[in-house]
């Protein structure tokens, strides 16, 4: 029986895809913008692999990496606030904002719960319903549903004391900003297979139609990858279309029932990237009839940013320098003291390039 | 960006509950945003809810590419 | 004894800590030198070298499946001598109880250490209670110390790795890691995730009667990853080891997958990691795999030439890539 996973883990598939990849030329550059496909290529040692005929380059797809530190420092600010709790997914725990991570709220005596599910909050709020329970609404369009549909729940289990942060993103207005670039150039994108699933690869038709840039929908499996990039050194002497590797998850259209979801409870509100500023209608906001679980309407007192730390996360998120052209990289920023975002969530590029390419000792 | 792995839904309960099994380990898991799940589906689990069905007929089409892809080797 | 919880009289050096003594802590250690209730315990050792290590346990939950706080407290002191190449003799027993404590949870716990000490072959003779007012301990934490004795020619170093040995792990790595975390937040329902945790002192006697045995570490906190690369940094090699040849079982596999962790940073508790000059390593694994903590040894890497204290690993598909040592403890994750 199949269990979509080890079926595609075929080392002689992968091999072979490498030299037939090689065979298509060189010169190739190819950006993805997933961080989860970003773990997986350095995991499975695949830039290597490619390289020089193809260089895989990072793009903002790692939605820790793409939080800004004002939205940071809101999150610790509502930590802060007494009879608070505040939940969140294990990413964003250590990343640092200008005034400190939450991991640092908690030292500090604020009350930090990480959680695998937005229902594990939900219930954190129903067994303490002394206190609030924020639940930090981190993620893109896989993430977005999710924390929508457990809002619904909470409505409808009339609970009062759960509450969201959102700071969800939307990847087609940020793939958009980053295509209009002046001196962005890519042969081709390396598109996210969950967030796909839920918005599907129509979504993304504007790339090759005003942009003329070819993409593909890739799944999260070394083969998976190696086929997409395949795909791409095909696609490089064909009209540029979006095209979906990852078959077996992702329609055109999407799941139409998530999207719902997602757009009952929400609304597309401009948001803060970081390296991308600030962009119209590229995150999501709760819409008036769900105002009474934001916490983001709250009054919330932020200390002022920080001086410049020189972190240049920004730069590396829209492939424009490698990590190591950072004059911080592995020196006052690595995973254990983390300078930016891009190092702190495992699938972070500069953390994926610290951990699995690079070593400290010479 | 977003962890999904694939797993099994081995019984529904009420209430768009459901039982997944994912290498032997047994979770419950949240089925609100995917229509007509059935048990013995595979769906791809996110943050404690299934975000989509593995279509099956697919998954055997990209298996079979790959299948092919390996078996290159033994014809060299 | 009256009472069924753990108050702070029961630490406050009169009757009521006696009557704790008597009653519940003796017995269940079973130790003939705790009853002289001396200021220290007084015992031979033959002349020659000696291994002390101390280590404290504050493991949450208490309990897990495959072990519990005194079980990990028994082990983990008699492994760290292991590690050594030494024979563990005694152990020493500090316990720092909550207020509060259920006395049932304290039994509990003081019979799983007499029944581990006694499967590891060490003596429980010295021992402290101390109680802490609620909300300052979370139920009991637990120091132990331990002694061995290091017989000639048998005393191995982190260090002593070295060109032609070969690199091997006991069994499945992983399991403490997945065990513990399940246990505490619920993850997963039908629990099949089993801590290792075991005493190690007689597969490491068994592998030194077999063959030269060069380092060993057990794979702790930081699990495989910080194992290899402390190995390596210490005895200056460079370290190669296959992917496909670390033994990891499908359901922990599946866990971490599900929760974005790598089972190579996930603790271990009955694991060690071995490096054997590879003459040795057939007779060496044979003996491992003839022991109950054995049974799944196998070869995982070999010392190769290259920069010191690198580890690094072919992956199942043909490439390469570096393993860095952990940094913090991993979170579950999404993203």
């Amino acid at each position: 029986m199949m269990k979509y996973v080890d079926e595609f883990r075929l080392p002689g598939t992968a091999r072979n895809l490498v030299r037939k990849i090689r065979e298509l030329g060189t010169g190739a550059a190819f950006m993805e913008v997933c961080g989860t496909h970003t773990m997986a290529i350095s995991k499975a040692g695949l830039g290597p692999m490619l390289s020089p005929q193809v260089e895989l380059i990072s793009g903002p797809g790692c939605p820790v990496c793409v939080t800004s530190d004002v939205d940071i420092d809101t999150a610790v600010a509502v930590a802060h606030m007494p009879g608070v709790i505040l939940a969140t997914f294990g990413d964003m725990v250590k990343v640092p904002g200008s005034h400190g991570s939450l991991s640092d709220a908690s030292a500090e005596g604020a009350r930090v719960k990480v959680v695998y599910s937005p229902l594990e909050a939900l219930e954190l709020a129903g067994s303490e319903s002394g206190s609030k329970v924020v639940f930090l609404g981190i993620g893109f369009e896989t993430t977005a549903p999710v924390v929508a549909a457990t809002i619904l729940e909470a409505r409808k289990r009339e609970l009062r004391n759960f509450f969201i942060l959102s700071f969800h993103k939307l990847v087609p207005p940020a793939l958009r900003a980053l295509a209009a670039t002046e001196d962005f150039s890519v042969d081709g994108f390396i598109l996210p297979g969950h967030v796909s699933a839920v918005i599907g690869s129509r979504a993304y038709s504007f790339l090759p139609s005003e942009f003329g840039i070819p993409c593909v929908v890739a799944g999260f499996e070394a083969t998976d990858i190696l086929q997409s990039v395949f795909r791409l050194m095909q696609a490089r002497t064909a009209t540029p279309s979006v095209d979906i590797e990852y078959s077996r998850v992702v329609r055109p259209e999407g799941n139409q029932k998530a999207l719902s979801v997602m757009y009952e409870v929400f609304e597309p509100v401009d948001a803060e990237w970081r390296g991308l500023f600030r962009l119209p209608a590229s995150g999501l906001g709760l819409k008036e009839e769900y105002r009474e679980y934001d916490a983001g309407a709250w009054p919330i007192e932020i200390p002022p940013p920080a001086v410049d730390k020189g972190c240049r996360c920004g730069e590396v998120l829209c492939g424009k320098i490698k990590p190591f052209e950072c004059g911080l990289f592995g020196g006052a920023c690595t995973p254990d003291n983390p300078a930016g975002p891009c190092m702190v969530s495992t699938e972070g590029t500069c953390a994926s390039y610290f951990l699995y390419s690079y070593d400290e000792e010479d | 960006m977003c962890l999904a792995v694939p797993a099994e839904v081995v019984e529904i309960l009420q209430n768009d509950v459901a039982f997944i099994d994912v290498g032997g380990l047994r979770k419950k898991i949240n089925l609100s945003l995917v229509e007509g799940v059935r048990t013995g589906d595979f769906v791809l689990v996110h943050a404690g809810f299934a975000i989509e069905i593995i279509d099956e007929e697919e998954a055997r089409k990209t298996m079979e590419l790959f299948e092919e892809m390996a078996r290159l080797d033994e014809i060299r | 004894m009256s009472g069924k919880f753990i108050t702070m009289a029961h630490g406050g050096g009169g009757t009521r800590m006696q009557e704790l003594l008597r009653q519940t802590v003796f017995p269940l250690l079973d130790e003939d030198l705790l009853l002289d209730q001396e200021d220290a315990a007084a015992f031979s050792v033959d002349i020659g070298r000696v291994a002390l290590t101390t280590d404290s346990y504050v493991v949450k939950p208490l309990f897990f499946p495959g072990g519990d706080i005194g079980k990990l407290a028994v082990c983990g002191t008699v492994n760290d001598l292991a590690m050594r190449g030494g024979e563990p003799l005694y152990i020493t027993l500090g316990l720092i109880l909550e207020e509060g404590l259920h006395l049932d949870v304290l039994e509990r716990i003081l019979s799983s250490v007499g029944f581990w000490a006694k499967e590891a072959g060490v003596r429980v003779v010295a021992g402290d209670t101390k109680v802490v007012e609620r909300g300052m301990a979370d139920g009991i934490y637990i120091n132990t110390s331990g002694v061995g004795q290091l017989r000639s020619g048998r005393e191995v170093s982190i260090a002593g790795a070295t060109d032609g040995d070969v690199l091997m792990v006991n069994g499945f790595i992983g399991d403490h890691g997945m065990a513990v975390l399940n246990e505490r937040e619920g993850l997963f329902t039908n629990s099949d995730l089993t801590s290792d945790c075991a005493p190690l002192s007689g597969l490491v006697r068994a592998m030194q009667e077999a063959g030269e045995v060069h380092s060993l570490r057990d794979p702790t906190r930081g699990g495989l990853a910080a194992a290899l690369k402390e190995m390596a940094r210490a005895s200056s090699c460079a370290f190669e080891i296959d992917e496909g040849s670390v033994p990891i079982r499908e359901r922990v596999l599946a866990a971490c997958e599900m929760l974005g962790l790598d089972p190579l940073y996930v603790a271990n508790e009955g694991k060690l990691l071995a490096a054997v000059p590879e003459r040795d390593a057939g007779a060496v694994l044979e003996a491992m795999r003839a022991n109950p903590r054995g049974k799944e040894a196998g070869i995982i890497g070999r010392i190769i030439e290259g920069r010191r204290g690198e580890v690094s690993m072919i992956t199942s598909l043909g490439s390469h890539r570096l393993v860095r040592a952990p940094s913090g403890e991993q979170l579950p994750r999404i993203c």
